[in-house]
């Protein structure tokens, strides 16, 4: 069963097997408002635990998105380059980044639960 | 993605963090206490508020920038800019003495007439950008919010005691920008539709003393609406409840300026950046060029005859990737050349907009230059200001 996990940073990632799907999370992109770009890595790329995975960039802001565990990069979401307002429509769906083969599932151990995250955006509202 | 690491990140920058949470804008103030007369319109329109040069200001409404910035340009926004500074200059030889502190050509102004010009520095950079309006009695002044007690100080050192200075606090300042404003404002004053561009008159909207200029900072036609604080919210009401006009927050005011490619102090131009370099010579008067008479105006009407050293000039990314402020510019092959001084995402151009300062050899447009933007250099080329065609009403 997919398991989906979040940082204190705001992504999200869905564990299914050893394939995990990150993208930000519904607080984050309303509080980035209007997305206009986002930069993606390259499929293949080995990414540690906390480096940037992607950017995404508001109208007027640029952001960081952190792997939220370590692993090999093995898809992008291309329809991000022509509609990056996907991420506002649908950012727990469609609007996903990239989907990483994870190396260390344990990793996933250290990420907030979805009741948590929630909680810890209620505390920042 | 934030707050955290981008608070690591960004401690360079005055205003990332904030930017990236609340919004675009800079100019911030850790203690915001003063509000506009709109304060609690902006509150009741769900606007989200920012610091801003000492304010609490709307930087977008529940619309968002895009929408706003779109809705600007199609039909009419309404903006409050009552956070700017208004001055009025009293006594028969206010145009004369505002004259020494300016470039511009201001005794040649009739009444009635606007112009923007600039309080330079003896070293020729810039201390402030303004508008100035030739009235029966003196001139009125709208200076930047976050330089208005720094010019009022400076007006008052610098000026004779015959020409009396007087900063008007209980005064607001709308500006209704966009195709349509004509359309919803002469139906409240039909006169506004007798004045042409950089025309100003004092007109009464829907039984209020205004004074209405035909002016903006959008590229777009539209008017400057200046009246009593205490009148504000009934005019603004007044004007949102026209169909064709929303309300318009400090975000899309910055995109629509941006591509318009009109400057916006502290960033685009400050204390180290002269008129000319700034690309702003045309704010210089003719007879000016002559005469001098104005701080600095060694540097500066040297820099005219001789050229200045570098430039402002519009730089347009080949991708899609925006190019923020102080952004390098680096000549093909990596010579540094300059830096972007204002840059993001053009709503109406549809990809990133920047404008920035490059040396002079690479000004023109055309030139192929580079972007580092997160430590790629990415193509990008000189381009002609502004993205978006003014459309200003000159003749009627």
């Amino acid at each position: 069963m997919a398991e989906l996990r979040f940082t204190e940073e705001h992504e999200w990632i869905r564990i299914d097997g050893n394939e995990g799907t990150i993208g930000i999370s519904d607080y984050a992109q309303e509080q980035l408002g209007d997305i206009v770009y986002v930069e993606l890595p390259a499929v293949g790329a080995s990414l540690f635990q906390g480096d940037e995975a992607a950017v995404v960039e508001s109208v007027k802001a640029a952001s960081e998105i952190y792997a939220p565990v370590a692993g090999e990069v093995t898809a992008v979401n291309d329809e991000l380059n022509g509609d990056p307002g996907i991420v506002n429509q649908d950012s727990m769906g469609a609007g996903w980044f990239i989907k990483m083969k994870v190396e260390n599932t344990s990793q996933l151990s250290e990420l907030m639960t979805e009741q948590t995250y929630k909680d810890m955006v209620e505390g920042l509202k | 993605m934030f707050p955290s690491r981008l608070r690591a990140r960004m401690t360079t920058g005055r205003c990332a963090l904030v930017t990236a949470v609340v919004g675009p804008m800079s100019d911030l103030d850790p203690e915001p206490t003063k509000k506009t007369p709109l304060h609690g319109l902006h509150m009741s329109l769900g606007a989200k508020m920012v610091p801003f040069a000492g304010y609490d200001m709307p930087v977008q409404y529940p619309a968002g920038i895009l929408a706003e910035h779109i809705h600007t340009r199609a039909h009419a926004g309404l903006f409050d800019v009552s956070h700017m500074g208004q001055i009025r200059l009293s006594g028969p030889r206010a145009a004369q003495d505002l004259q020494t502190l300016v470039p511009g050509d201001i005794t040649g102004l009739a009444i009635g007439d606007m112009r923007y010009t600039l309080f330079t520095g003896n070293d020729g950079g810039i201390l402030d950008d303004l508008m100035v309006t030739k009235v029966d009695d003196g001139l009125l002044l709208v200076v930047n919010a976050a330089c208005k007690h720094a010019d009022f100080a400076h007006l008052k050192k610098s000026l004779p005691s015959t020409s009396a200075v007087e900063m008007l606090d209980d005064r607001a300042l709308l500006a209704l920008q966009g195709p349509e404003a004509l359309t919803v404002l002469a139906k409240l004053a039909p006169e506004v539709s007798g004045l042409t561009f950089m025309k100003a008159a004092e007109i009464e909207v829907a039984g209020i003393a205004c004074f209405v200029s035909r002016s903006g900072y959008t590229g777009e036609d539209g008017f400057e609406i200046s009246m009593a604080a205490d009148r504000a919210r009934e005019l603004a009401t007044l004007l949102l409840d026209a169909s064709e006009v929303e309300p318009i927050g400090l975000g899309a005011r910055d995109s629509l300026r941006l591509e318009a490619g009109l400057c916006l102090y502290g960033h685009d131009i400050d204390g180290t950046t002269t008129p000319v370099e700034a690309a702003l010579s045309w704010a210089i008067g003719k007879r000016r060029r002559i005469g001098g008479g104005f701080p600095g105006s060694d540097v500066i009407l040297a820099q005219l005859r001789n050229g200045a050293p570098r430039k402002r000039v519009g730089v347009q990314a080949e991708g899609r990737a925006p190019a923020r402020d102080h952004t390098e510019i680096r000549a093909p092959g990596g010579e540094p050349i300059g830096e972007i001084t204002s840059g993001g995402f053009g709503p109406t151009v549809g990809g990133p907009v920047a404008m920035g300062y490059v040396t002079s050899r690479f000004t023109e447009v055309g030139t192929p230059v580079e972007l580092v933007v997160r430590g790629k250099a990415r193509p990008a080329n000189i381009v002609k200001l502004p993205y978006t065609p003014h459309r200003y009403v000159k003749t009627i």
